[in-house]
């Protein structure tokens, strides 16, 4: 996989978000309309697309998409 | 023996907490915003001082009024499920079984349950007349979350609402009613709770001080969600739930006509249907009207579906109830 799979995931995701203006460096807390239900989104996408439940811990230690992507590799 | 749900009515309490009002109490918050998040126009507020038996005895004069025909005096077992009984002593049921004129010769029980109540009410009713031992069951339900939901608790006041279900359970040649799945983590309790209001912690003064702007002082306690945490249950265990009761019933995926689980909220529901890979036709969701309305979402959206013309004689239905305890279980009828 590549991180801009992933970024193309989340940005399909997350409505709101303009394709193209998610980097790996982005600070997804930090996103124009974040709430806590997009932490549930990206629970729910990274186990559906990966086979990976994220646990409450690492969504909150991971800042960045390239952290995710680093969770998502490590498994 | 086997037997078959006969019927189904609800009762919503005559307050209904739309987006507008609800959004209007919140600072930053719109109506748009509630709907796109939540997927809820509207969901039911109980009056004050009005009570789970409450609702349940409403609907179940309703079913009374839709069976004209039916004699009362043949129901020989009532349960009655809610989180929200009448007393520590004696039981809701038995104050309901006088309320509604019912026969002496009628066993009745509570089942203080919560999101997975009616699958399990429904296991019990079905085994009941399995065993030979009742044929007609009166299984009410009725849930009460505005009661225990902090005003100030913005998610948890869009995705709930009060209601009362009436179900007619009975004996039927041939069956109707599969054979359920059932499960406990105990572990997940802390992940979805109602804080004191009862035996382990009960309120105090301090409590009745703190939420002394709160109706009723939240006296019958607080419910707290981990909203995360729940999400992360239903994605972890609800698939699995799927594949052991279509196991356990000796049926295919395909062979489900209609797919009804607890209407826990917008979000899960439509992370369930894609991790399980269920058609949209096939996936009837019951909540814009109502929201959550705990043990009762599964009934209601039963009627809605047959009402909508989507439910239909003969059709297998799995039916899927998660959430408080952790509890889990399942069912396929036919209906």
């Amino acid at each position: 996989m590549n991180i801009q799979l992933l970024i193309n995931q989340i940005e399909e995701e997350f409505e709101e978000v303009i394709p193209g203006t998610i980097k790996p460096d982005t600070s997804f807390r930090e996103m124009d309309g974040w709430s806590s239900m997009h932490a549930l989104i990206l629970i729910a996408l990274i186990d559906n697309e990966y086979d990976i439940l994220l646990t409450g811990e690492q969504l909150k230690n991971a800042q960045t998409v390239q952290d995710l992507f680093e969770i998502i590799q490590s498994k | 023996m086997s037997s078959k749900i006969e019927h189904i009515s609800y009762y919503l309490p005559p307050k209904s907490l739309g987006n507008e009002e609800l959004a209007g109490l919140f600072e930053n918050k719109s109506s748009e915003e509630i709907l796109d998040l939540f997927g809820v126009k509207k969901r039911s507020i109980r009056n004050p001082g009005q009570i789970g038996s409450d609702l349940a005895f409403e609907a179940t004069q309703i079913l009374f009024k839709e069976n004209t025909t039916f004699d009362k005096n043949t129901i020989d077992f009532l349960i009655f499920c809610t989180e929200g009984l009448d007393y520590k002593a004696p039981t809701s049921a038995s104050v309901l079984h006088h309320r509604l004129g019912l026969n002496e010769n009628c066993g009745c029980i509570d089942m203080p349950m919560g999101c997975s109540g009616f699958i399990y009410g429904l296991s019990l009713a079905n085994s009941m007349i399995y065993a030979g031992n009742a044929t007609k069951v009166l299984f009410l339900v009725a849930d009460i979350p505005s009661s225990v939901i902090h005003s100030s608790d913005f998610e948890m006041r869009c995705i709930f609402g009060d209601a009362g279900v009436a179900i007619l359970v009975e004996k039927s040649e041939p069956n109707h009613i599969g054979k359920f799945i059932f499960g406990n983590d105990g572990s997940g309790a802390q992940n979805l709770i109602v804080e004191r209001g009862s035996t382990r912690s009960p309120i105090d003064k301090e409590w009745l001080e703190k939420y002394k702007n709160e109706p009723e002082n939240l006296s019958q306690g607080r419910m707290k969600m981990n909203g995360l945490e729940i999400a992360r249950f239903s994605l972890q265990r609800v698939p699995r739930l799927v594949e052991n009761t279509l196991q356990k019933n000796n049926i295919s995926f395909e062979d489900i006509d209609l797919f009804v689980f607890h209407q826990a909220s917008k979000f899960i529901l439509n992370s369930l249907k894609r991790k399980c890979k269920i058609p949209s036709d096939k996936f009837y969701t019951y909540y814009e009207e109502v929201g959550n309305t705990v043990s009762c979402s599964i009934p209601i959206a039963l009627k809605h579906a047959e009402l909508e013309g989507k439910l239909t004689k003969g059709m297998k239905v799995m039916l899927l109830g998660y959430g408080v305890g952790y509890s889990w279980g399942g069912t396929i009828i036919t209906w």
